[in-house]
């Protein structure tokens, strides 16, 4: 209902009174305006003149030096070089398009370079210096001064840029930079102001991503003065930044190059690794890429290449591949027999050349059967029927236990990218992963490292060394920071593995290498005081189909590549003083005995003798053939670090 | 007040409305957009393009659409306040799902010749619902809790949503706006007590919850918050906005460097400097008179609504004028509070100034609301 009209009076009266009190309110925030204004504006104007004439000193942040990455020896892997380049900003240029296209005629721009370039300047705010061109030679730069008055908002700068002189030798160790992305920045709390700097390039991958706070450093300042037009015109004072610091990794180069030079036309990786300090010597993945590419923005076509080879140059393959470990894994299997006390060193097993469980015939590699073994030959000649027969005693807790304290299923603690776990499979993994229960079929499988076991070169590495050492070694890829030396894994806690069941273990990889019967003895190495001892293992990636069988295809060779199984070799030598382990996985290899224990031999003759080893170390009948491969290996080396210098 | 009694008095019809415009308000409203012109035009370094010129058009657009409000009666804006507040609401979730992302914050919606921010247009209506909620409410019961939660709800729902784009300076200003309204309209001293003791207890709250796990507001709104308590600790970082503007201004003086001759708005030390930051150019240039004039101008705006106001017999159209008038103080008493560095740095344009669409618009749709209020109050016969 309508309230009577005294009401309405006094409504409005009431209204208008608080009106008025609001209005007062409101002339009070205006009277406190005008006071501020009046304070600033006159009586401290002269005081605010004056911070507008130093307004146009400007100050600029002075990106740090990046710290240096030296191998074992101190040569550099990743270093800066000098870079002239062009920048361009918006606002000072005015029509942008048209004096980038003024530029092109004076340096080298390609459309895409001018396409980017505009694209930069678009996104970025218009004051924000954008990177058309880099590494210009010192005429094109010279050009683009002289020539300054016709090209308004573009400035030649110089800096440092990234170069890897080895170029792909440490492409998956290292890493390497590239510019500040939006995901980069969206990823930190509080950006640091220097990441904005145009240009400015942090770690993207590996060593040069995981030790970014130590290899990064901290900005400069300095401080300039620009004329009315924003044109610097000198500069006053300059204080530099922190550079960052030297990071000294523990791989040779000598031996890197050795190993990648070696592995050259496979699909493979691998390792070399102290057996005292965990000092990675080598970690090599080959094929490799060029970093350097990655750090001036890499082309279209060039990585569309390296995507879609078939032996994936991108991957690392030592960290980060996962393996069916074969054979190698059947010391794992020996060593939690041993030490669950279900088999003795002297017991015999038979192997007629195949077993059957629940139904199943689980075939040994060798088709007429081994015979009687025991332990240490079943390791030499791989008996699989052996390793099958133990396994099945042990159950697969007694494996996966061993295999975790001997440094499989684990991510080793190393500044690397996307390090691979490995998987030590157990009873619940299957019931939740794949929804099936566990069978004994498995755990036979698991016995010679087939089935659901995966490990990466590097975890097999670390399971050599710690079986060569009795110690639990750790891998150590950080040997020094500027100049401090990292902790090392020189005093690693025993693995509290009994000396027997050790020494047992050992002489059977000694004599796999060594005797007559062992599946390495062809690649041997007869140099008494640097002896082998290893364990060859094939795993399979996709068994030979009955049809196959039928058709003939009987040999590795007859299959299609990515069809043959892996190839895979570990090893430690001298055998009865060990100083080094080696793990070579040649994919799709054939054979471990054939495609990879080779590898192995050469590589860690090299390391022991730090140089080409001399011939007499291998059998005779093998040194001809040896010595042709070694020239060529030399003759490779020298081309390919000619090579990435030539492209510095 | 309803119809009937405005035809037993004598209201303007037809042409005569054009007579008993606030011509005026008018003429300042046209001054204060002037001085926009005049600094966007010096900003441009004495070009109409890129600013100048396109924000001449939307003035002129701003002003028809203020006679189009204007001269239809007030009584239909009440009638469809309460539909036009609903339309706000929606927009505003609509632009929750669908709206652009600039600043980062989801703000607009493309129209194609405009970009329509829903959080500008909620301001206006805002005012219109409260003033037509109060028209109606038995003038008894303005007092009462439960009335007093309802107006509070209308406020805090449009506010929630607009916080949660995140747009902190503009929830604040409906906020404030909002509380205006419900000022006015007679609410009891209590109440507002009450919420300032409640708003420090929040303000208290926000600056101890940082970096906890329930951390009220975005890092970067702390950092604001920071640069605004110390901006000497970052100059370049999140104090570079203030420190820029406080020397612009300041380097000013009494008269000023003098028309296209601000040395900070030239070297584009200063941020922002066609949009929130543009009262910055102007007192570099004009100093404190240019300053205070503009001030000035903007006291008799509010002078010109309080006395329209007070000759008007309809609640409704009291509460829509002086809810305008508060709205449109706000803004420029935090943008100026702002720059001066007297208040954070929280996004609010200069009304009728600074460089943009939405705002104008709607400011001018308000000020059509006032002169329809003017226009069609009853007076007596002569």
């Amino acid at each position: 209902m309508k309230p009577p009209r005294r009401d309405t009076e006094e409504s409005a009266r009431k209204i208008s009174r608080r009106a008025l009190i609001l209005g007062g309110v409101q002339a009070m925030a205006m009277g406190a305006l005008l006071f501020r204004m009046r304070q600033m504006q006159v009586e401290q104007a002269d005081q605010f003149r004056l911070l507008a004439d130093e307004n146009r000193i400007n100050i600029r942040l002075i990106p740090p030096i990046r710290g240096l990455i030296h191998d074992r020896q101190g040569q550099v892997i990743a270093g800066n070089e000098q870079n002239y380049r062009v920048v361009i900003v918006r606002e000072d240029a005015g029509d942008v398009e048209k004096v980038l296209r003024r530029l092109a005629l004076l340096i080298d721009l390609s459309e895409e370079d001018v396409a980017r370039a505009l694209r930069d300047t678009m996104r970025n705010r218009p004051f924000v210096p954008v990177t058309v061109a880099e590494r210009l030679p010192w005429n094109a730069v010279a050009k683009v001064a002289a020539n300054a008055p016709a090209l308004p908002g573009v400035t030649p700068e110089m800096g440092l840029s990234r170069h890897y002189p080895l170029g792909p030798e440490f492409a998956h160790v290292v890493g390497y930079v590239g510019p500040v992305s939006e995901a980069d920045l969206a990823a930190l709390e509080a950006p640091e102001p220097v990441l904005q700097i145009p240009g400015f390039q942090i770690g993207k991958i590996g060593v040069e991503r995981h030790l970014e706070g130590v290899l990064r450093g901290a900005a400069g300042s300095r401080r300039i003065e620009v004329n009315a037009v924003g044109r610097v015109m000198r500069e006053l004072d300059r204080q530099e930044g922190t550079p960052g610091r030297n990071v000294q990794l523990t791989v040779d180069h000598r031996l890197q190059s050795y190993v990648m030079a070696r592995l050259e036309g496979e699909s493979a990786s691998a390792i070399v690794m102290d057996v005292d300090s965990g000092d990675l010597l080598a970690i090599a993945s080959a094929p490799s890429f060029d970093p350097n590419l990655f750090v001036r923005g890499i082309s279209v076509p060039d990585y569309r290449a390296l995507t879609e080879n078939e032996f994936r140059p991108l991957a690392d393959k030592s960290a980060q591949g996962l393996y069916p470990p074969g054979s190698t894994f059947k010391m794992v299997v020996a060593l939690a027999a041993l030490e669950a006390g279900i088999v003795t060193p002297d017991e015999r097993i038979f192997c007629p050349g195949h077993m059957d469980v629940s139904g199943r015939r689980f075939h040994c590699w060798r088709r007429g059967g081994h015979g009687r073994v025991n332990m240490v030959s079943a390791i030499s000649e791989s008996c699989d029927v052996y390793f099958y027969e133990i396994a099945q005693r042990l159950g697969i807790e007694g494996i996966n236990d061993m295999s975790a304290r001997l440094g499989l299923g684990q991510r080793h603690d190393l500044p690397l990218s996307a390090i691979a776990a490995g998987l030590n499979p157990t009873r619940e993994w299957k019931q939740t992963r794949r929804g099936e229960p566990w069978l004994v079929g498995d755990t036979i499988n698991a016995a010679i490292g087939q089935g659901f076991v995966l490990s990466s070169p590097l975890q097999l590495a670390v399971m050599t060394a710690r079986l060569a050492s009795g110690r639990a070694v750790a891998p150590r890829l950080v040997r020094a920071i500027d100049g401090q030396e990292m902790p090392g894994a020189a005093d690693a806690p025993p693995l509290g593995l009994d000396q027997r069941w050790l020494n047992l273990v050992r002489r059977g990889m000694d004599e796999v290498s060594n005797h007559q019967r062992g599946t390495a003895y062809s690649t041997r190495i007869v140099e008494a005081s640097h002896r082998m001892a290893g364990k060859t293992g094939t795993s399979q990636v996709f068994s030979i189909t009955a049809e196959e069988r039928a058709a003939g295809v009987r040999s590795q060779e007859d299959l299609p590549w990515n069809r043959r199984n892996h190839a895979l070799f570990v090893g430690f030598a001298p055998a009865d003083a060990p100083r080094l382990a080696v793990s070579v996985v040649v994919e799709h290899g054939g054979g471990g005995s054939s495609a990879a224990a080779p590898v192995a031999r050469d590589i860690i003759l090299q390391a022991l003798h730090e140089g080409t080893p001399p011939l007499s170390a291998y059998p005779a009948p093998q040194r001809n053939r040896i010595e042709t491969m070694q020239r060529e290996l030399i003759e490779r080396i020298e081309r390919s670090t000619q090579g990435s210098r030539g492209r510095a | 007040m309803s119809y009937l009694e405005y035809a037993v008095q004598r209201v303007p019809t037809g042409a005569a409305k054009v007579l008993h415009v606030n011509w005026a308000l008018v003429l300042l409203l046209s001054a204060v957009a002037g001085v926009g012109f005049l600094m966007l035009y010096s900003i441009a370094g004495g070009q109409l393009a890129p600013w100048a010129d396109p924000q001449i058009k939307r003035f002129a657009l701003g002003l028809a659409m203020m006679f189009v409000v204007a001269f239809v009666p007030i009584w239909f804006w009440r009638n469809v306040a309460g539909l036009a507040y609903g339309l706000s609401l929606l927009l505003l979730v609509f632009v929750e799902f669908f709206g652009s992302v600039g600043m980062g914050a989801q703000r607009w919606i493309d129209l194609g010749i405009i970009r329509l921010q829903p959080s500008e247009l909620s301001k206006i209506t805002l005012v219109m619902v409260l003033a037509a909620y109060y028209d109606w409410l038995d003038i008894r019961k303005t007092s009462r809790p439960v009335w007093v939660v309802i107006a509070l709800l209308l406020i805090l729902l449009p506010t929630a949503l607009v916080l949660r784009q995140p747009d902190l300076g503009t929830a604040l200003l409906l906020l404030a706006g909002g509380g205006a309204v419900m000022f006015l309209a007679g609410v009891s001293w209590i109440y507002f007590a009450v919420v300032i003791g409640a708003g420090v207890g929040v303000v208290t709250a926000v600056m101890v919850s940082r970096g906890t796990d329930w951390q009220l507001l975005q890092n970067y709104q702390y950092r604001r918050i920071d640069a605004f308590l110390d901006p000497s600790i970052d100059p370049l970082g999140a104090g570079y906005h203030i420190s820029q503007s406080k020397i612009a201004l300041g380097s000013g003086g009494w008269s000023g460097r003098g028309f296209m001759q601000g040395t900070q708005s030239r070297l584009n030390f200063l941020p922002e400097k066609h949009t929130d930051f543009i009262f910055t150019t102007l007192a570099e240039e004009f100093g404190f008179l240019g300053g205070a004039s503009l001030l000035l101008l903007y006291a008799l705006i509010l002078i010109f609504c309080i006395v329209a106001a007070m000759k008007m017999k309809s609640r409704f159209s009291q509460l829509v004028t002086l809810g305008v008038a508060a709205n449109f103080f706000l803004f420029f008493a935090v943008n100026m509070a702002m720059v001066m560095g007297l208040a954070p740095v929280v996004g609010v344009p200069l009304p009728l100034v600074s460089y943009g669409g939405s705002a104008m618009l709607v400011l001018m749709i308000g000020f059509g609301l006032v002169q329809s209020a003017h226009i069609h109050r009853p007076r007596g016969r002569a």
